[in-house]
């Protein structure tokens, strides 16, 4: 019997416990949930959103766009919004799993995101409907001047046997083709079976030279010496250059992938509405300077821009290069869904090799 | 309350956890996009991508289960000749390390023996060369047996330490030597225990992605990697499950195995 009565009041105490949790979570104004890239935005500003608004913010975070896009499509956890690239944002657009922004509600997107980005994603958003870009940047190469001596301007450097075991290349499909692609001058979009071999079988021969197919793992490696070379994103290059004076980004001379990451509002959202002024709080200059300052992933925010103090900041090439300056920059577009078959297959009889 | 109402939380837990996930697996595997009924997922196997991955998964299994074993006997017969107070130490310090996370053991091993990590570090201040082992499949099976040999020596220990001390004396009275008393009386008496020891180290060895992708640098395709990215990357659920039987087949030849050798179940009651 008194068992019994310890489980009870036990009992009683956990369900007293939940009520409460409950009482505090569903705050006042409800929640928004978030799904966006790893060490993507700056913590802080999510507990701001949450003081300001008193919605609370449920933040989950993915890694390639290719582990976030089932996980919306299946629908099993709903997002409000959702941070994904250019090519997939196309694929969740003709897969209908977008809904329309309205941009009445989100003010600041117009207001203080350059138009010249509104453009850029036109080749994936063609009306501009859907999507309000977050970050932008480009791929390129980072190497450590103590390592390479030789000037790096071009991707060939990455079939350098000198640098066997000392480059690392991207662990994800797209990117890794991209490289072997431009490399032959080809469009990183390509769909042509026999361009597509050839640059399999050089991603082949290049793989007895690749330390490691990493990820986010690019920028510790590089900072700790790990590697001589590796293929980064540009927002990564600012961090590691602050870590390490050694290290230096380079756009190849054969061109690269011109990506943008942004917002965009799943059609199975629970909260629609908190998803729009989280998108309007994110488009601040203050809070965009404070992403920006955090991740240094290149904002599209002019009003952002104008904050920066640093001029050598304000005005890196890595940061916000002149992009007319260079020739075959590309954005990635959807492949379909034969494309994307075929790209996986080959990618897997390289990484099985 | 009766017994079998105590078991209806269980009977739950299986169904929802381990039942209908299998039959979803079952299901996908034998169906394509239109759900359409086909043995294609299955039959992928033979391709020469899966096929490698599974050979190469095999073989490195089958060497860090070797190697577990080698490492793990002795020191079972050790320990079971050990006093109450030490071995149970022991015991302690082995399964210490599994109450931390084996994601982040992983890791550390990664920082361990990167190029310049802290082996290669203390190997370079004493003029040392240096351990190039990292991203090479010497690196996978190093974590593959680090993970895995307390799973070995547990219920190898088990075993040794349940033999009669009587059944080795008498062997000693017979005139049996050192040698024979192990080979005709220990060793088929600890066979349940290395049975399940090797089930517990073979079949988690034949299935990781994480320890090959970690500590080979994506470098190195198991088929668990194959099924992983199946399902996370390429988004196709009907071939990673499709791979998934085929790697269920491995497992039940094992536990049969098992179930053929350990049949009072010894081995892995601890």
């Amino acid at each position: 019997m008194k068992k019994r009565i310890l489980s009870l009041f036990l009992l009683s105490i956990t369900a007293l416990a939940l009520t409460a949790c409950g009482g505090n979570q569903s705050s006042e104004n409800g929640e928004v949930i978030v799904y966006n890239w790893g060490e993507y935005i700056d913590p802080d500003v999510l507990t701001s959103f949450e003081e300001e608004t008193g919605i609370r913010v449920i933040y989950d975070e993915f890694e390639t766009n290719e582990i976030m896009y089932p996980k919306v499509e299946a629908g099993a956890s709903a997002y409000d919004v959702v941070c994904p690239s250019d090519y997939m944002i196309k694929k969740m657009i003709d897969n209908d799993l977008l809904s329309k922004i309205d941009f009445e509600k989100i003010p600041n997107a117009k207001k203080y995101i350059g138009q010249q980005y509104y453009d850029q994603s036109r080749e994936f958003d063609p009306q501009n409907e859907y999507s309000i870009p977050y970050c932008w940047g480009t791929v390129g190469i980072l190497y450590n001047k103590t390592m390479v001596t030789e000037p790096v301007d071009s991707w060939d450097i990455l079939w350098n046997e000198a640098y066997a075991d000392n480059i690392l290349m991207q662990d994800s499909v797209r990117d890794a083709f991209m490289v072997a692609l431009k490399r032959d001058g080809a469009s990183m979009n390509t769909l042509d079976e026999a361009q597509l071999q050839k640059a399999k079988e050089q991603l082949i021969a290049q793989k007895p030279l690749v330390q490691a197919y990493v990820i986010d793992q690019v920028r510790d490696k590089m900072i700790g010496g790990e590697a001589a070379l590796g293929v980064i994103y540009s927002g990564e290059a600012i961090f590691t250059q602050r870590e390490n004076a050694d290290l230096a980004y380079v756009i190849p001379k054969e061109g690269t992938n011109v990506w943008i990451d942004s917002w965009v509002i799943p059609k199975n959202a629970p909260n629609p509405e908190n998803a729009q002024r989280f998108i309007d709080y994110m488009c601040r200059p203050e809070i965009a300077l404070k992403n920006f300052e955090y991740i240094t992933y290149s904002t599209p925010n002019e009003g952002a821009r104008e904050l920066i103090e640093e001029e050598a900041i304000k005005n890196s090439p890595i940061a916000f290069p002149d992009l007319s300056q260079y020739q075959n920059l590309e954005t990635y577009s959807y492949l379909g869904e034969e494309g994307d078959a075929l790209y996986n297959e080959l990618w897997k009889e390289v990484k099985s090799e | 309350m009766n017994k079998k109402s105590l078991a209806f939380p269980y009977i739950l837990w299986a169904g929802a956890f381990i039942v209908i996930p299998l039959c979803m697996v079952f299901y996908y595997g034998m169906t394509d996009k239109t759900g359409a009924f086909t043995l294609s997922n299955i039959i992928t196997i033979a391709t020469a991508e899966h096929a490698k991955a599974l050979v190469l998964s095999i073989e490195l299994s089958l060497a860090s289960t070797a190697i577990c074993f080698f490492l793990a006997y002795p020191l079972a017969m050790i320990l079971t000749d050990m006093h109450v107070s030490t071995h149970s130490f022991v015991v302690l310090i082995f399964i210490l390390p599994m109450w931390m996370n084996f994601l982040l053991r992983t890791l550390a091993w990664q920082t361990l023996l990167e190029k310049t990590g802290v082996i290669n570090s203390i190997l370079q201040l004493i003029h040392l060369p240096g351990l190039d082992i990292i991203n090479t499949p010497g690196a996978i099976i190093l974590g593959m047996v680090y993970n895995f040999l307390p799973f070995m020596v547990l219920p190898i220990y088990n075993a040794l330490s349940k033999i009669d001390t009587n059944v080795i004396n008498a062997a000693r009275d017979l005139g049996a030597n050192g040698m024979q008393t192990f080979f005709r009386i220990i060793f088929p008496l600890s066979l349940p225990g290395i049975i399940s020891g090797i089930t517990m180290v073979f079949i988690p060895a034949l299935t990781t992605f994480v320890i090959s992708t970690l500590l080979g640098g994506s470098k190195i395709l198991l088929i668990g990697n194959v099924i992983e990215q199946e399902f996370t990357q390429t988004g196709n659920w009907h071939l990673g499950s499709g791979l998934s039987i085929v790697l269920m087949i491995f497992i039940l030849i094992n536990m049969v195995a098992e179930a053929v050798f350990d049949r009072e179940g010894e081995g892995t009651r601890l």
